[in-house]
């Protein structure tokens, strides 16, 4: 469990240092993201009622096509830099390897929602400060880097990784997906713990399942 | 360098043993029922042309690679059954640096002492860089060293936990003279230390120097083996043209 725990740590640490030195991840991602809500934004006229109807889809579009665009990197960029064998050569277990990359894609996808906030404050008049949101952003990002983590390291060493992790990781999220555009629409609604208490105990056991599943898996996918 | 910070399985008499180990890419043969064993201190020179096996032996032997069928043994620990203890026996030092282009060598350094879990990780990592003549450039990125500053670094990374058993894939490809000699020192001192040599190389003279055993693969199969005092150069070489030797 030390050995676990060390290994997720240092590979945490490193990755959120080096992605704090370049800024390579967040800067392309949240660009990405900006375009999707101005998009959005140009598209229809974002009167309060028309956005209480759309707008937790909006919110989800962005997170989610901005999360596949980060998970993509997790492992491709050590593919890349020519480091994933020294990850791999760790006395380490590998779910120790996959325990860090999961925690610093989390954390890079939770700066860029966050970061996304204002935005849609802006743009939408959507106000994204709000408990119960940020529950279920918190819960649903850790789903999708569980899920995307794993399938990102599926993906990297295929040729066509761009396309082959959203082929796999989108049919597998799809519940997280629903439970995070539900959840997201009652707390916009004010509907606390009534509303959203279901849609957060639906992800959460989501996340659970596929961190055991993932977790398992990791060992066999990264060796040639 | 004759401690360690980890130990080989109890009573493991070898340090490395390999049997009938095969492997296979997408259908083509890479390595076909290769046997290999070394004893502790001792160096194994790995010869054979581009596509031979060597890396894919390598790349096995530290776990990179699965094998298909065989049995590989490090430090008396089972390759496939407890691959993390046996990650803790090797050192690798292959094509890539496994360095961080975006870090300082001396960052590099630290990231991977603290992966490995040594206790005293500044003062091995000044040691480390100062036993590859890295010390003054090591608060510079890697991203601007040159090749033989990069495997300078490499190679203090792969040292960095006291392998038991070092493996190194051509190592002497971007160092200059002083480099090399570092190398031919560094590999002395590892086998002094009781730790084990396994090195893949073109140059034959250089690997029969340092090396105890020698192995030559051809097409995936072992060619010769055996003692290098009773090998000469033309021995190794006729092996390494092997097959296309014959082929032409």
């Amino acid at each position: 469990m030390r050995n676990y725990l060390r290994g997720a740590l240092a590979i945490y640490a490193k990755d959120i240092r080096l992605e704090a030195r370049t800024k390579e991840t967040i800067s392309a991602v949240l660009a990405f993201a900006i375009i999707i809500a101005f998009i959005f934004g140009f598209a229809f006229d974002p009167s309060p009622t028309i956005v209480a109807v759309v707008g937790p889809g909006i919110v989800w579009v962005a997170y989610v096509f901005t999360g596949i665009l980060g998970m993509n990197r997790t492992f491709a960029l050590e593919r890349d830099r020519g480091t994933l064998d020294g990850l791999l050569l760790a006395p380490v277990s590998h779910e120790s390897v996959y325990a860090g990359k999961l925690a610093s894609t989390a954390t890079i996808m939770l700066v860029v929602e966050a970061a996304l906030f204002p935005v849609f404050l802006v743009l939408f008049d959507l106000n994204l400060f709000n408990v119960w949101f940020v529950l279920v952003a918190l819960a649903a990002t850790i789903g999708f880097a569980t899920v995307g983590t794993l399938f990102s390291a599926i993906a990297v060493h295929t040729r066509a990784r761009e396309v082959l992790l959203p082929l796999l990781f989108l049919p597998i999220v799809l519940p997280v997906i629903i439970g995070a555009v539900s959840g997201t629409d009652a707390a916009i609604a004010g509907d606390g713990w009534d509303g959203v208490g279901k849609w957060l105990q639906f992800i959460v056991a989501f996340d659970a399942v596929f961190l055991m599943l993932s977790s398992w898996a990791f060992d066999f996918v990264l060796e040639e | 360098m004759t401690t360690h910070d980890f130990n080989p399985a109890p009573g493991a008499q070898l340090a490395l043993e390999v049997a009938g180990l095969s492997k296979a890419f997408g259908g083509t043969p890479a390595l076909r029922d290769v046997d290999l064993q070394l004893g502790w201190g001792e160096a194994l020179a790995l010869f054979g042309h581009n596509g031979a096996g060597k890396s894919t032996l390598i790349r096995t032997l530290v776990t990179l690679v699965r094998p298909d069928e065989g049995t590989v043994t490090i430090a008396g620990f089972d390759r496939v059954r407890q691959a993390a203890q046996v990650r803790s026996m090797v050192g690798y030092v292959g094509h890539q640096s496994l360095l961080y282009d975006d870090m300082t060598a001396r960052e590099n350094l630290r990231f991977y002492a603290k992966l490995y879990g040594i206790a005293d990780a500044d003062h091995r990592v000044e040691r480390s860089l100062a036993e590859v003549g890295a010390t003054s450039f090591a608060n510079r990125r890697t991203r601007v060293l040159s090749n033989g500053m990069v495997k300078r670094v490499a190679i203090a990374r792969a040292l960095l936990h006291r392998p038991r058993v070092l493996l190194l894939d051509e190592p002497e490809t971007g160092l200059d003279q002083g480099g090399l000699e570092l190398l031919d020192s560094m590999v002395t001192a590892v086998k002094a230390g009781g730790a084990s040599v396994v090195m893949s190389t073109h140059a034959t003279e250089r690997g029969l120097a340092l090396a105890d055993h020698v192995l030559v693969l051809d097409a995936g199969r072992v060619a010769l083996a055996g003692a290098a005092a009773n090998t000469s150069v033309g021995e190794v070489q006729r092996a390494v043209l092997g097959t296309r030797q014959a082929a032409s």
